[in-house]
């Protein structure tokens, strides 16, 4: 479980994050919302400890990040897996040698024995014929599922995404959408995914954060998103024609 | 002020890229990626350019000298002097500021831009560490290159000054003994190292901290050269006149 206490980050003159707090629970998939600008980045990192929180708290399990020294935030962090939003994976390295990264850096298994390990997460995430490929010679689909590998490899116990779906096509999108959830249910993880895309929301909502030029403006689920009064939540999620059709087909639905 | 921010960030990330190291084993095969990228990459050119500049220095020497009370030893003398002072390490730095330069400050760049430094960041890993200091280490190695080009560009002078008419084998020889004070090799490697470390560490700066995309990565490489090469020749002036005058 992730806490977040009246958070603020600025930069130079301009408040990004105005104080908000909220919870993100363990083996739910937490979505992040807003439109751009919003701040849905800047609040991911500083989760992350990317950024310094100019007062507030994140606290993680129970320990503020704050009160953490520079050794214990390493420790954390080794706990933490991040999928990236262009993936980030090393250009020079194969999709085996990305996903046993994390294990040759903060632990003493064999080479084998980080193989074997980078080799159950490789079927998890159902990458086949990949292994020895660069980043570069696969594509942004499978590029999605070696990040997703590498980050949870290490058992961790917090999940971050940033855009995992940006740039995909819808099929390939759901299927990582849906990918997450199973893995954050089966490890029973605490997922934070940072999106603006409302079919993410549809299928894994199950606690969904909508922030608007660095407030959180609403909370609740994807059940809830739906039928909520506040009206810049539903211009935000009626933007698109197709959620706009299926509100009045519902909307008429209902009248008769 | 930007440019006094800029030299302090460049002085912080020195001091970050000898502290919290990364695992022994991991930077142990970090620096012999290194050794191979920076150093053997980059014999085939220096090779090249030292044998046909010394054999240009010797040529040019000897078409200099008009006078017939000048020995022809001289072609020699000033080949080496010219090579081994000179054209060895400050030259040949300031071409691998182009060449290592660019390679270093395009290749974090690009990491940078792909958020693969975040990557090491969020998981805990000091990212400076783990890019520029197995840079540092792999360019001690650098004034071997040095060396070679010393030994090449000589040989280039030898063969352009006897197979090109210019000078008898004996004359070159003797004039390339002549004089001889071990100090001045020593001046050049000592220069060497320091070009070396600038060499490493100007790159990384300018590919660690940038800001922005593709474009902005050529940008850098560019201003790298730039910077690294102005470095190269204020610490060349300074170090001249602290040991030679």
């Amino acid at each position: 479980m992730i806490e977040v206490k009246e958070i603020r980050k600025g930069f130079g003159d301009v408040e990004v994050l105005k104080g908000f707090s909220t919870t993100f629970q363990k083996g739910q998939t937490n979505l992040i919302i807003g439109q751009s600008g919003s701040g849905k980045t800047v609040f991911l990192k500083t989760m992350l400890g990317l950024h310094k929180p100019d007062s507030g708290q994140i606290i993680y399990d129970g320990t503020p990040y704050s009160n953490l020294d520079e050794e214990d935030q390493r420790d954390l962090r080794e706990q933490i897996g991040m999928v990236f939003q262009g993936s980030a994976l090393f250009d020079s390295m194969t999709v085996e040698e990305n996903i046993a990264f994390p294990l040759k850096m903060f632990t003493k298994m064999k080479k084998s024995e980080r193989i074997e390990r980078a080799n159950v997460v490789i079927d998890r995430v159902n990458l086949e014929n990949a292994n020895h490929k660069l980043p570069s010679e696969i594509s942004g689909g499978m590029q999605k599922r070696v990040a997703i590998a590498r980050a949870i490899v290490n058992n961790p116990k917090y999940l971050f995404c940033d855009e995992p779906n940006s740039g995909l096509d819808p099929n390939t999108a759901t299927i990582i959408d849906n990918l997450i959830r199973e893995i954050t249910i089966e490890y029973d993880i605490t997922t934070i995914i940072n999106t603006h895309d409302m079919n993410s929301v549809m299928e894994i909502g199950d606690h969904i954060v909508y922030l608007q030029k660095g407030h959180l403006a609403w909370e609740g689920d994807k059940t809830q998103i739906f039928k909520t009064d506040n009206e810049d939540v539903t211009n935000f999620v009626y933007s698109s024609n197709l959620f706009k059709m299926v509100r009045e087909a519902q909307l008429s639905k209902n009248s008769i | 002020m930007t440019y006094l921010h800029s030299i302090g960030e460049y002085f912080i990330m020195i001091k970050d890229a000898f502290v919290k190291p990364t695992k022994g084993k991991v930077l142990r095969d970090l620096i012999f990626k290194e050794v191979d990228d920076l150093i053997i990459g980059s014999l085939g050119i220096v090779a090249f350019i030292s044998f046909f500049v010394g054999g240009v220095v010797a040529i040019q020497t000897a078409l200099n000298l008009n006078n017939p009370l000048l020995p022809k030893s001289l072609i020699g003398f000033a080949a080496r002097q010219s090579v081994i002072l000179e054209f060895a390490p400050t030259f040949i730095s300031v071409i691998m500021a182009g060449k290592v330069g660019s390679f270093i400050t395009s290749s974090i760049g690009t990491m940078r831009v792909t958020e693969q430094i975040d990557a090491l960041e969020v998981m805990g890993i000091n990212s400076i560490n783990y890019l520029v200091f197995p840079k540092i280490v792999a360019m001690m190695i650098y004034p071997f290159v040095i060396g070679i080009a010393m030994f090449l560009g000589i040989i280039g002078a030898y063969t352009a000054a006897v197979y090109g008419g210019f000078a008898p084998s004996e004359a070159f020889l003797s004039g390339m003994q002549e004089d001889f004070k071990p100090f001045q090799v020593f001046y050049a490697f000592f220069k060497t190292y320091l070009f070396a470390f600038l060499l490493a560490t100007i790159p990384a700066y300018h590919g660690y901290f940038m800001k922005g995309g593709a474009l902005e990565v050529g940008k850098a490489s560019t201003s790298s050269f730039v910077w690294t090469a102005v470095a190269i020749i204020i610490v060349n002036f300074i170090v001249t006149q602290l040991l030679l005058s």
